[in-house]
């Protein structure tokens, strides 16, 4: 008799009744109908939806999220500031007059939380996830002074123009735990660009975190024809400062080590952007720089709710690859630079996310709180 | 003489004493010290390899009402467990938790999702705990929970009535035909009985040990069904021969017992089956289990052919085998968890086989008083058996999908 009540359990023996039928063809949640309260820094979702046949619970879309507050003290980073906090390391100058930029970086194991209550054992360059945000202007030339404090053997590839010996692969800056290795290339070529561990095995080295940004600014002496866009590209620059320019790094958590990632985020913590909207000033212009890392999925993507964008591919041009877009994808390492405004906006709350949906549920999902004035 | 070890007295020839007693506490001292050791100055922490807890997570229970999705887990690893968020359908959902906090190994916590499910689709629950460990739930079908009511009791009881009640009834009704039979049919329906009594121990044993791995480990699902199956056979026997072994009325009741404590068992099936969305549960189905279970009616009747019963001990009878079917289906569709389930069906077994035991020994006694076992090897009891096992076989190839 079991046998039997386990196949009326199987989704096709179900005979089910006209009536039911109809309930049963109620919609079901989309991330387009959660509407956002915020309260403080804490956003709680409500539901929109209401119909008379739809069962009441129904209605709850925006339970859809997960639960509690990351306590992102002892984690030692924190999401919001991690958008605006690049790392410009230390420049002195060269004989030749050119200048030196120095960064200093150490991986280090850390259990850091993912999303609230949900430790994972990372590997990290200088104890965050993803890595410090690098950033140098073109030309310069660049010292990477990396040491391994980990348990694993580690290193700092980097995409950018260097010789095979600074390449960070076995053999040329894979270093073992206790070591120290300096990179050392030039600035070249301008864009946004990434760097990772490229330890074997890779999949292992990077999904455990051992990643990071590091954007190299257009020099405006160098790009006449471009100059003015070169200048608001340039970090510090007046025509810059107008600008508000964020790191985002899509990224995802393998909690199980099944080859399947259980937690999606843009920079690492599970709907950390839902949770706080990132304050966005109306009438200033927002750039994003945007990497893609996720391990295990071929592709990622980048959805903008209520707004177009200019995309330049991997950074490397001052003029859009893609203009008047509202979604890009990006496949593992690919890149590139997001510039739009709210300028001619309502303020208000407008989300964005990776427009799999799957990636969206699992966490990879935020809102831009566009305001009048930042206080 | 005194040499041969047969002649030891087993025990100490010293009387007991309450000084006797004093020695107990020289074992309990010494348990206390090393359990105090062990916990003070941690010797074991060698083996601690830095490896993660084992962590175990048994879904018991699953409720789905206009509020959304409620889950009964009861924790089972090496260390209290922390669920850290819930998903369903691979998207995480807000959830509240009821105690909130740790799980203690063994003991249970009810989850709430108000997650908006869909009425006759499947639906995945993923628990991540604090080590992002994560475990499944699959609702294969989500209808909603049955809820008690006037309407839905009656609807089961008559569930139960079919599948449970009239075929042992009709079973019985063909008592007057089988009064004239002669001693080789009388040894052939004995045989049947005991035959299609093989057939529901075997399946009864097997349903119970699916359940019992569907249980949380720490209830050691398949330990707990056979020694719960034992111990009932043992006491059902102890019972029945306080005064001889059992024959006539009394044999049929015992038969009765075991083939209604069996129904019991598939009443919490079906139960169980209607709270997880047994909508598929057709005419053709019902219609089967009657046939199947027409024979039960067959075998409670055998002893009874050359005793003179009344209608009220049919009555009796028809009601202690079938009417358990309906409790069962009752006590099902409000979801028990699967370890109570397989201790029910454990139960039945073990006085299925005990009733085994007590009409074979009726067969190997049915022409003199000596028993003789070898009556089973006589042609129509073979056939009987052979008979009674191809009959349930047969019939339950009807309700297997």
């Amino acid at each position: 008799m079991l046998r039997w009540a386990q196949a009326a359990l199987s989704r096709r023996s179900l005979l089910l009744g006209g009536g039911a039928a109809t309930i049963g063809a109620t919609a079901i949640c989309s991330t387009n109908t959660v509407a956002q309260e915020n309260h403080g820094n804490h956003a709680t979702a409500a539901g929109a939806q209401s119909s008379a046949a739809v069962p009441s619970h129904q209605s709850g879309h925006g339970a859809m999220i997960t639960v509690g507050t990351v306590d992102n003290e002892r984690n030692g980073f924190h999401p919001t500031k991690m958008l605006t906090d690049w790392y410009t390391g230390t420049v002195t100058d060269l004989p030749d007059g050119r200048k030196l930029r120095t960064f200093e970086i150490t991986a280090e194991d850390k259990e850091i939380e993912i999303a609230p209550g949900v430790m994972f054992p990372a590997w990290t360059y200088n104890g965050r996830v993803p890595g410090p945000a690098l950033r140098a202007t073109e030309g310069e030339r660049l010292k990477i002074v990396f040491r391994n404090n980990g348990s694993h053997p580690h290193s700092m590839h980097f995409h950018g123009i260097h010789s095979a010996r600074m390449d960070g692969v076995p053999g040329a800056g894979v270093i073992a735990p206790g070591d120290e290795f300096v990179y050392e290339f030039d600035a070249r070529p301008f864009g946004c660009h990434l760097y990772h561990c490229h330890a074997l095995p890779l999949a292992r080295h990077i999904h455990k975190g051992m990643y990071g940004i590091f954007v190299i600014d257009p020099d405006p002496a160098r790009h006449p024809e471009n100059a003015e866009m070169a200048k608001s590209r340039l970090l510090g620059s007046p025509e810059n400062v107008e600008w508000q320019e964020m790191a985002m790094v899509m990224n995802a958590f393998d909690t199980t080590f099944d080859g399947e990632n259980e937690f999606y985020a843009c920079n690492t913590i599970a709907h950390c952007y839902t949770k706080e909207p990132i304050k966005v000033e109306k009438g200033r212009p927002v750039r994003i720089y945007l990497v893609n890392i996720t391990e295990f999925d071929p592709i990622n993507s980048f959805h903008l709710h209520g707004n177009f964008f200019d995309y330049f591919d991997q950074g490397t041009t001052l003029t859009p690859t893609l203009r008047t877009v509202d979604l890009i994808m990006q496949c593992q390492a690919q890149r590139g630079i997001l510039e739009f405004t709210y300028r001619e906006h309502e303020v208000g709350l407008y989300m964005f996310h990776a427009h799999q949906s799957e990636f969206a549920e699992l966490g990879w999902m935020g809102m831009f709180d566009v305001v009048e004035t930042l206080s | 003489m005194n040499e041969n070890p047969r002649n030891f007295r087993p025990v100490s020839t010293v009387a007991p004493t309450p000084r006797h007693l004093l020695w107990l506490v020289l074992p309990l001292i010494v348990l206390i010290a090393a359990v105090l050791w062990l916990l003070q100055s941690d010797p074991l922490r060698g083996f601690n390899n830095g490896a993660p807890p084992v962590e175990n997570l048994t879904i018991e229970r699953t409720v789905l009402d206009e509020n959304g999705l409620r889950l009964k887990v009861r924790g089972g690893g090496s260390e209290p467990m922390t669920i850290a968020q819930v998903q369903v359908d691979a998207a995480y959902w807000q959830f509240t938790q009821e105690p909130a906090g740790t799980i203690p190994r063994g003991d249970t916590a009810w989850v709430a999702i108000p997650f908006p499910w869909v009425l006759g689709e499947a639906h995945k629950v993923t628990f991540v705990t604090n080590t992002g460990a994560t475990f499944d739930h699959e609702i294969p079908v989500a209808v909603p929970t049955p809820k008690v009511s006037g309407n839905a009791l009656v609807s089961q009881a008559l569930l139960g009535a079919f599948v449970g009640i009239l075929p042992v009834a009709i079973g019985l009704l063909c008592y007057p035909a089988l009064r004239g039979a002669g001693r080789n049919t009388m040894t052939f329906l004995l045989a049947m009985t005991v035959g299609l009594l093989a057939f529901l121990f075997v399946d009864t044993i097997q349903e119970a040990l699916e359940f019992a791995t569907a249980s949380a480990a720490i209830f050691q699902g398949s330990v707990m069904v056979i020694l719960t199956a034992v111990a009932s056979f043992l006491m059902l026997v102890a019972i029945g021969r306080r005064q001889g072994s059992p024959t006539g009325l009394a044999l049929a009741a015992y038969i009765a017992l075991g083939i209604g404590l069996h129904n019991f068992g598939e009443g919490l099936a079906i139960g169980a089956a209607f709270a997880a969305g047994a909508a598929g549960l057709g005419t053709f189905l019902v219609l089967g289990f009657t046939l199947h279970n027409i024979t039960e009616g067959i075998g409670i009747a055998a002893p009874l052919l050359k005793v003179r019963p009344k209608l009220v001990h049919f009555l009796g009878l028809t009601l202690l085998a079938g009417g358990p079917a309906v409790f069962g289906i009752w006590l099902g569709s409000l979801a028990v968890a699967p370890q109570w389930t397989a201790i029910a069906l454990a139960i039945g077994a073990g006085a299925i086989a005990q009733v085994i035991l007590e009409v074979t020994g009726l067969l190997a006694r049915s022409d003199s008083d000596r028993a003789s076992y070898t009556q089973v090897l006589t042609p129509a009891a073979l056939s009987g058996i052979a008979a009674g096992l191809a009959f349930m076989y047969a019939t339950a190839m009807l309700v297997k999908i």
